[in-house]
């Protein structure tokens, strides 16, 4: 057999038949036929529509270039608005979410008996898309909810709590955060338990050998080994953020824009794809800055532990 | 295994500690689903009943069937299943062979290929719906079930080849070598051996393309008119429908998480860990 490859080296005895003999003269044609078929569809259905989406953005109708479509966006009414509501979410929700999922790992690490029970309820709003979450919190934030029954039932209130009143946007605010945090929180739990689960356990160890509590070790050994796990993980879910979208619709209709409504508005109510496409560029613009900030500020030096 | 048994030496407060974190973190995960469900199944008498009862004594179909029966919901619910289903067959179709050569072949541009992939994971799927509408409107696909499909295999292309190519990696290749050997050609080897071996993990790509098709929203919203699927039928409505037929729908939509999460969850850490890259 290995007389067949000019250029490999020889063969030592033990190796004859131990792989299979690839002639190196021709060309390796196979995986890149196998690749073709999942290349071609992404080019077409994800990078020709990625970039027509900033195409559109400074085109008219009729194809030519315009800043107009950023002009009436900016004017539009609620822009500032959606602006700063998409924001204020963001930073709202992914600190606590980052937080309780750290928490939720670490604890599921420590193999509590039920962890499977515990896992499989953590898990659960993985399956569970953003419209059907809101609506769920629906139910519990509406002003004849389950929250305001169980505080009338306990003599807090005497009235119950307009939550999701349009001119009570502090608590709507909350309300969509604590819906989004439960929604979305087994997605950076998940994330940073793959990572918690590679770390070996003999750090942890001589950390605990050389006296480190646990905060101590959590904090020393955990955390910095983690940065990759939670960078992902942040990454994932700051896009994801920018387009939350049905969550809000049911939580709270119009009197909460966020940048994802209105851009669907645009199309769906006044068929503006031009408009529509600047907000959607603008959501493109704020994830892609957002991922830039986290994979400059979390970046790791090679380590010698990570695989 | 030390620090299992350091832990168990630990004093127990710290234990009892992790336990009441434990188990108040999966109320606050459960609560709103046991809710949304006997508010789905309160009796219509009882819907604008407040306070609400926790514990209801009485549960109907009511809103339920009244959901069910709205105006195109049923069809809607028949294009999600079958918006889905597509999804699922063509990520797996595209995916598999892509993701075989990436376990398989050492070829150049692989981890071009993969920091791609993952880098699409990062790229907000909402942006794309707007050009893919006008797109589609020229290409005749505006409001159909394809349309919908091929954005939502878009989105899970990523998933599907990055899943079964660290399926496919498991498979040890030397299994593929001996039936090769004995004569049944490559395509014979991955048709026998491999894809055989790589059932349940292909099962569980296949389960994630799914769910992701069955929840997608926004797109769905976008790319049609009349033949929305149920996600996108619930949210034309929202605005004007009652409130029974919110909690219905939110029931309906959620329902099958628990049967989703049963199945993916013991694939779903080492899913993450292979897309992730770690």
């Amino acid at each position: 057999m290995s007389g067949e490859v000019a250029q490999a080296p020889a063969v030592p005895r033990a190796e004859i038949g131990r792989r299979p003999t690839r002639p190196r003269r021709r060309f390796p044609w196979q995986p890149y036929a196998l690749v073709a078929p999942a290349a071609i569809f992404m080019l077409v259905f994800f990078v020709w529509p990625a970039i027509q989406a900033l195409l559109i953005t400074f085109q008219t109708s009729s194809g030519q270039f315009t800043l107009g479509n950023l002009q009436a966006m900016i004017r539009d009414t609620d822009f500032r608005f959606s602006l700063t509501n998409t924001l204020l979410l963001l930073a709202l929700i992914i600190p606590t979410e980052t937080a309780i999922a750290l928490l939720m790992a670490v604890l599921a690490q420590t193999r509590l008996r039920g962890t499977n029970v515990f896992l499989y309820f953590w898990t659960l709003p993985l399956a569970v898309s953003d419209l059907a979450a809101g609506l769920v919190w629906l139910s519990i934030f509406t002003s004849h909810g389950y929250l305001n029954s169980v505080l009338q039932d306990l003599h807090l209130i005497r009235h119950p709590i307009g939550f999701l009143d349009y001119n009570s946007l502090g608590t709507l605010v909350g309300a969509v955060v604590i819906a989004e945090v439960w929604r979305s929180i087994s997605i950076v739990m998940v994330v940073v338990m793959s990572g918690i689960q590679s770390i070996p356990m003999e750090l942890q160890e001589a950390a605990a050998v050389m006296g480190a509590t646990g905060w101590q070790r959590f904090t020393r050994v955990t955390l910095p080994l983690l940065k990759p796990s939670i960078q992902v993980a942040l990454i994932l879910r700051t896009t994801a953020a920018f387009q939350v979208f049905a969550m809000v619709l049911a939580l709270a209709g119009a009197a909460y824009p966020v940048l994802a409504v209105k851009t669907e508005q645009w199309v769906y109510d006044y068929q503006n794809y031009q408009l529509a496409g600047s907000y959607a560029a603008l959501i493109l613009l704020l994830s892609s800055l957002g991922t830039l900030t986290y994979l400059i500020l979390l970046r790791t030096p090679r380590q010698v532990f990570q695989r | 295994m030390s620090l299992q048994s350091a832990s168990r030496r630990r004093t127990s407060p710290e234990r009892m500690l992790a336990y009441g974190a434990t188990v108040l973190l999966t109320m606050f995960m459960i609560t709103p689903l046991y809710l949304i469900t006997i508010a789905a199944f309160s009796q219509r008498a009882s819907v604008f009943d407040y306070p609400r009862a926790l514990f209801p004594t009485q549960l109907s179909l009511d809103s339920v069937s009244f959901f069910l029966t709205t105006h195109g919901i049923l069809p809607a619910l028949e294009r999600s299943l079958l918006v889905g289903l597509i999804t699922v067959a063509l990520s797996l179709l595209l995916g598999c062979p892509a993701g075989y050569a990436i376990a398989r072949y050492p070829f150049k541009g692989r981890d071009l290929a993969q920091l791609l992939l993952l880098s699409v994971r990062m790229f907000p799927a909402l942006v794309l719906a707007i050009p893919l509408a006008v797109t589609f409107i020229e290409w005749r696909l505006f409001d159909t079930l394809w349309g919908v499909a091929f954005l939502h295999t878009a989105m899970a292309l990523p998933f599907t080849v990055l899943l079964s190519a660290s399926v496919f990696v498991r498979v040890p290749g030397e299994l593929e070598e001996a039936a090769m050997i004995l004569g049944v050609g490559r395509l014979g080897a991955v048709l026998r051996v491999v894809l055989p071996l790589s059932v349940p993990g292909l099962a569980a790509a296949a389960l994630f393309s799914f769910v992701l098709s069955w929840n997608e929203v926004f797109g769905a919203l976008i790319l049609t008119r009349q033949s929305a699927t149920l996600p996108a039928q619930v949210v034309q409505s929202l605005s004007v429908s009652p409130l029974p037929f919110r909690f219905a729908g939110g029931f309906a939509l959620t329902a099958p998480a628990f049967i989703f999460i049963y199945f993916m969850r013991p694939y779903l850490f080492s899913a993450f860990r292979g897309v992730v890259g770690h």
